[in-house]
């Protein structure tokens, strides 16, 4: 190992870099998009719904159970129904996503502590239904006034408890921000090494670099640690605008969030080095970068919850970075926990790094052939 | 300088799957020349020069470069050796003074020579006003003259060059060539490897490669004058009919159209009867022709090298 060439090496991949106006761009303007398409379009906490009401009871009780659910601003009427049939006509025509009948019997029935109103939700959206359903589970406020007391939850038909709407704490970016950092970070840091190395094999630099001196460690180091600084940078971009956006908070060390990005840069990094020696043209790398990272995004806990995937899928998401780092970020950030209490995850990425490195450096050869 | 051989190979041969890319080739490159590879395409030119600079593994022989073994000494040579690839391979979005400067730090120049190094460089090969241009957006012989540079960067003792001129008009071509004349004076062994002739015939020697199969040596005047007596143009009213009649005639080897004439290469051993038989067969065809001798080039020689009989008779 010699510093000179390491250096030099890295010199150039920054003068490369510099000039590609690209890769520069899409580097600080990936974080931020992807930010922005997560933080706004991928809302989970719904709001304005289209709804249409069917009151067939027309009392003051039902009435007055009609603005609470309006008041929730969940729930935005854009037609009228007058029978249940109507309403079920109008989620099958997709006029309306969400429908609330309430039944003529309305006083009647909350006096016995039957049912008093159903909700009908479109359950094509797996969205809308997941919301519908999370809400039937939660326990009715005591807040409520006492008219509203006899809702009870049938499991066959999905209701809206109005109350479970005013949860502070279903704000889905503060999920959304901490796991975002490590998907951009997998799609980029593996991405732009992997192409690193096949470049110049394409471009036909490699037959002049392995004629030289040059070890297989100093240019595989060389090429990696120039986007281990542009990985920190996308960190703090995402950090920085999660907490001006969406009022991210991070509630453990700042020093143990970078700590982690850092586990997760080198892990990305080195895995792609590996597909770069691997790959046989520019394409076939990109093709291998996304054959890694669309598992990474469905499995890791970044979409699905980790908890409710079979064991096979476990298994696989144990062996994916992006599964460890999740559960550092969320840890560090969202509940105050220190990178030594999730020692196990933070191992976990740096005996996958070492063995990322190791596969790399012994695949490269200094030959054509 | 010693006068061991620069290169020395016994019986190297390499094999891409069902194809023998190089077959058994023997060959000592002498010190401080300019030794020349002369073949078509596809006869194992690049093939051969890769595996002296350890870059490609033989599948069979010796090698040795510079009293080094290869492949088991390469990363010794590696300091010793310039190699010039066939298609440009320094960075294209590197400007000069930056690629110069890239390989002078892989390559190991002193730090306090470095610079001076890289400012004689640049004088030399007439690229100090474009320090700061790209090499990508050069012209063919400018990126030519910045990768001489920066294979002579550690003045290397032995010099490859993969076809280093096929990309560049004429006129850098010549004045590539007294750069490479200007090594040889400092004492560098240069290895070239060429489809050209009359750049092959600036070589002091040469080796002709034909398949993989080396299949002549020497100078440049001792192979084109083993074939004196054997060459002559053919002046004909229509050389094309005559090049037909010519075809598959007894003792000819080779017949090519030179402008108005007709380029013929007899088979070795032909008595002063050769060409009065070959205008007696002209004028059965119709033709009017006459024979004249005239001096072999180097064309002749790789006709004659190539040809099925000739390489018999050799071996």
């Amino acid at each position: 190992m010699n510093g000179r060439r390491l250096w030099a090496i890295m010199q150039k991949e920054i003068r490369q870099l510099r000039r590609d106006r690209i890769t520069l761009a899409m580097i600080m303007v990936m974080p931020i998009l992807q930010l922005v398409l997560f933080g706004y379009a991928i809302n989970l906490n719904l709001r304005g719904l289209d709804a249409a009401i069917a009151d067939q009871a027309q009392t003051s009780g039902s009435r007055a159970l009609v603005m609470d659910m309006l008041a929730t601003g969940v729930i935005r009427p854009v037609t009228s129904a007058r029978t249940p049939e109507e309403v079920v006509d109008l989620i099958r025509r997709g006029r309306i996503n969400v429908g609330v009948v309430i039944p003529p019997d309305f006083e009647a029935r909350k006096l016995d502590g039957r049912p008093v109103a159903q909700v009908l939700v479109d359950g094509s959206d797996a969205t809308v239904a997941g919301a519908a359903a999370q809400l039937a589970q939660t326990p009715v406020d005591s807040r409520l006034p006492d008219a509203h007391a006899p809702y009870v939850s049938t499991p066959s038909v999905p209701r809206i408890v109005v109350t479970s709407f005013y949860n502070p704490e279903r704000r889905s970016a503060i999920n959304i921000v901490p796991g975002l950092i490590g998907v951009i970070l997998t799609m980029t840091m593996v991405l732009f090494t992997a192409i690193a190395i096949v470049r110049e094999r394409e471009r036909g630099n490699m037959e002049l670099l392995i004629a030289t001196p040059l070890t297989s460690t100093e240019l595989m180091l060389g090429k990696v640690v120039p986007y281990v600084l542009i990985g920190l940078v996308q960190t703090t971009v995402i950090l920085a605008l999660g907490r001006w956006l969406f009022d991210v908070p991070i509630r453990g060390s700042l020093l143990d969030v970078y700590f982690a990005a850092l586990l997760l840069i080198a892990s990305n990094l080195t895995l792609g080095l590996l597909i770069s020696s691997r790959a046989q043209s520019q394409f076939q790398a990109m093709q291998m970068t996304f054959f890694i990272f669309l598992p990474s995004i469905l499995l890791s806990g970044f979409m699905f919850p980790f908890s409710g995937m079979p064991r096979l899928a476990q298994w696989i998401a144990e062996l994916l970075p992006l599964t460890h780092f999740l559960r550092l970020i969320r840890g560090i950030m969202l509940r105050n926990a220190g990178l030594l209490d999730l020692w196990g995850d933070a191992l976990a990425l740096v005996v996958f790094t070492a063995v990322m490195m190791a596969g790399a450096i012994l695949r490269f050869r200094k030959r054509l052939d | 300088m010693s006068d061991a051989p620069a290169i020395h190979v016994r019986g190297l041969s390499k094999r891409f799957g069902q194809l023998l890319a190089v077959d058994h080739v023997d060959l000592d490159v002498p010190r401080g020349r300019v030794y020349g590879f002369l073949g078509p395409n596809g006869s194992g030119k690049s093939t051969t020069i890769r595996m002296l600079c350890g870059l490609l593994t033989p599948t069979e022989g010796e090698i040795e470069v510079l009293g080094l073994r290869v492949p088991q000494e390469a990363e010794a040579l590696r300091r010793r050796i310039g190699y010039m690839t066939q298609s440009f391979s320094l960075f294209a979005d590197l400007n000069v003074g930056e690629n110069l400067e890239f390989i002078a730090e892989i390559l190991g120049v002193p730090r306090e020579r470095k610079r001076a190094r890289i400012a004689e460089l640049m004088e030399r090969y007439r690229l100090a006003d474009r320090r700061k241009q790209l090499a990508g957006t050069m012209s063919g012989g400018q990126k030519q003259r910045l990768a001489l540079a920066c294979a002579v960067m550690h003045e290397p003792e032995l010099l490859f060059l993969d076809e280093p001129t096929s990309a560049v008009d004429p006129e850098s071509r010549r004045e590539f060539w007294e750069a490479l004349f200007e090594l040889t004076d400092a004492g560098t062994t240069l290895l070239v490897s060429t489809h050209l002739m009359d750049e092959a015939e600036r070589c002091h020697r040469l080796a002709i490669l034909d398949r993989g199969r080396l299949v002549a040596d020497g100078t440049p005047g001792a192979l084109t004058g083993a074939l004196e007596g054997r060459t002559f143009l053919v002046e004909s009213d229509d050389p094309r009919r005559a090049q037909h009649a010519l075809s598959g005639a007894p003792d000819v080897l080779g017949v090519a159209q030179v402008g108005h004439a007709l380029r013929l290469l007899a088979d070795a051993g032909q008595g002063d009867g050769f060409a009065a038989a070959v205008e007696q067969r002209l004028r059965e065809a119709g033709q009017a022709a006459r024979l004249r001798p005239t001096p072999p080039n180097l064309e002749d020689v790789f006709v004659a090298a190539t040809h099925p009989g000739e390489q018999e008779r050799a071996a």
